[in-house]
């Protein structure tokens, strides 16, 4: 009976914290009409959440795209289409590693450096002392730090995606000999326009899902130490659940 | 629990906020019942009480920030309760509110923090808000500390910097939560001065909330004294120290039991020992 009131209430907390989730990115959204008036504040906020992610980013692409390389050319190997794998390391890239991976890094990496600022903003009164100067915290701080998470994700996706491509070309081409003009070429053949479409489009809905993810957990911490702590996990859990799920909903859309 | 003293309450002119019967709860507890507190304009007020009774809960009332049980709340005119979103953003642009810690921004330098609320609201060209800016901190003291980080500033100069910010928009009304807390006595001093000559300069009104019974009799006009969720003593600081209700007694000679007890509730102390119960 216990096991059966346990479930109820945290099927009902589940559905009180979506509740208010869809409430909070609702208000962001009308919200951000204002906020792009204020280029200014979002192209920092593009800097703090790109550029500041682009080394973790561009090492990461690197070293996945080296990996694809390797596993691609030993799986090709066995069919003798070795010269394929320029188009196999793309299409994964572009289709979904990049987005993905990106969004995982983003994360953590971005998302939990936008919780725990909010979060003690929160905690040391600043989100109130913006309220009692009559300025909405939800415009001025959210918003911007939302505009610029979904603004950042393609831009690192894309970058992702072209330094795993040179990954895999460092190691198909220089260190196991695949012909570097059938490398390209094979590429160039097999990767169509839709195929960066759907990387764009996925890249753009994490970036969404975890912008908001991020900023709704920061202004919702409790305002402790423990508080922040706490909601800086979820954003990175949640975050983490909710782009595997949005990625197997639009890869079955969109293939 | 009846007033030691009654208030004599400002008329309508002369009172920039009033609450009435106001009623407030939350978790199952009830922190005021039936509160009544008026504010006169052009005096400094102080809210006094020992801590836990509401004090601060009070100022989030008046500044809307959070909304009564029961009961009415007025504000320079506006009934609060009445009030949306925008309509309560407007009466806070006639307010500052100098919060414990400064609550200054951290990403902010010093002439920033201050600029912020001109930014905001205004579209005045820049050099016109350096001016306003500077002579806001020139004010406080701190015109040259005006490119100073917020972490690099001593708790007194926060509070300054926080003071300038709040008194940037000109309000009406200037609210204070424990100006005084963890200063030494130089800034305490410096603090108490530039509420009063703030106050009395610009011709605004303060709330001031403190436990400092020194600072509150040399600084506020009218003092109200809180306890058990209501208005125990009201009067000038003068009156208060005179009073003779035990809970007024207990809190303006700072002594240790009383009609405030030392002891937290809890069961019979020597049935507890010897019964070596740990307390759930």
């Amino acid at each position: 009976m216990s096991l059966v009131a346990e479930l109820a209430g945290g099927g009902r907390e589940l559905a009180q914290k979506w509740g208010r989730f869809t409430l909070f990115t609702a208000r962001l959204c009308a919200v951000t009409p204002r906020a792009l008036l204020r280029p200014r504040l979002l192209l920092e906020q593009v800097y703090n959440t790109g550029a500041q992610s682009l080394v973790i980013i561009m090492l990461s692409g690197l070293f996945v795209g080296m990996v694809l390389g390797l596993q691609g050319f030993d799986l090709l190997r066995r069919f003798g289409s070795t010269e394929s794998l320029g188009s196999a390391v793309a299409l994964g890239l572009l289709r979904e590693l990049g987005p993905v991976v990106t969004a995982l890094l983003f994360a953590g990496r971005a998302g939990t450096a936008l919780t725990s600022e909010i979060g003690l903003m929160s905690a040391t009164d600043q989100l109130s002392a913006m309220e009692m100067m009559a300025v909405d915290p939800v415009r001025r701080v959210c918003a911007p730090r939302f505009i610029g998470g979904v603004i950042a994700m393609p831009l690192l996706a894309a970058i992702f995606s072209a330094t795993g491509i040179f990954g895999g070309q460092l190691v198909g081409v220089t260190l196991m000999g695949v012909d570097a003009g059938q490398f390209w070429s094979q590429m160039r053949g097999a990767v169509e326009l839709r195929d960066i479409t759907e990387g764009i489009i996925k890249s753009g809905a994490f970036g969404l899902a975890c912008s908001a993810i991020a900023v709704f957990e920061g202004y919702h911490a409790v305002p402790t130490a423990d508080g922040v702590g706490r909601a800086t996990t979820r954003t990175v859990v949640t975050s983490s659940v909710a782009v595997l799920v949005l990625d197997y909903m639009l890869t079955a859309v969109l293939l | 629990m009846t007033p030691a003293i009654q208030p004599a309450a400002p008329d309508e002119a002369g009172c920039i906020a009033r609450l009435s019967g106001v009623g407030y709860a939350i978790g199952g507890r009830q922190v005021f019942d039936g509160l009544d507190v008026t504010i006169a304009r052009g005096k400094v007020t102080a809210i006094m009480g020992p801590s836990g009774t509401g004090k601060t809960t009070l100022l989030r009332l008046i500044t809307g920030q959070i909304r009564p049980t029961a009961g009415r709340i007025e504000v320079d005119g506006e009934d609060l309760g009445r009030l949306d979103t925008d309509g309560l953003y407007r009466l806070r642009q006639r307010m500052g509110m100098l919060f414990q810690n400064g609550a200054l921004l951290t990403d902010l330098d010093v002439f920033e923090n201050v600029a912020f609320p001109l930014r905001e609201h205004t579209d005045l060209p820049e050099s016109l808000v350096a001016r306003i800016v500077l002579m806001k901190l020139h004010a406080v003291g701190l015109r040259g500390a005006a490119r100073l980080m917020p972490s690099e500033l001593s708790g007194g100069m926060a509070r300054r910097v926080a003071l300038a910010r709040a008194i940037v928009m000109d309000p009406k009304l200037l609210i204070y939560d424990e100006p005084f807390a963890g200063l030494d006595p130089i800034a305490m001093g410096v603090v108490l001065r530039l509420i009063r000559s703030t106050n009395d300069a610009l011709g605004l009104t303060s709330i001031v909330v403190s436990h400092d019974v020194q600072e509150i009799g040399l600084l506020a006009d009218r003092a109200y004294l809180l306890a058990a969720g209501r208005v125990a003593a009201a009067g000038s600081p003068a009156e208060l120290a005179a009073d003779a209700a035990p809970v007024v007694r207990q809190f303006m000679s700072g002594e240790a039991d009383g009609p405030v007890p030392f002891h937290y509730p809890a069961p019979d102390y020597e049935a507890q020992l010897l019964g070596a119960e740990v307390p759930e």
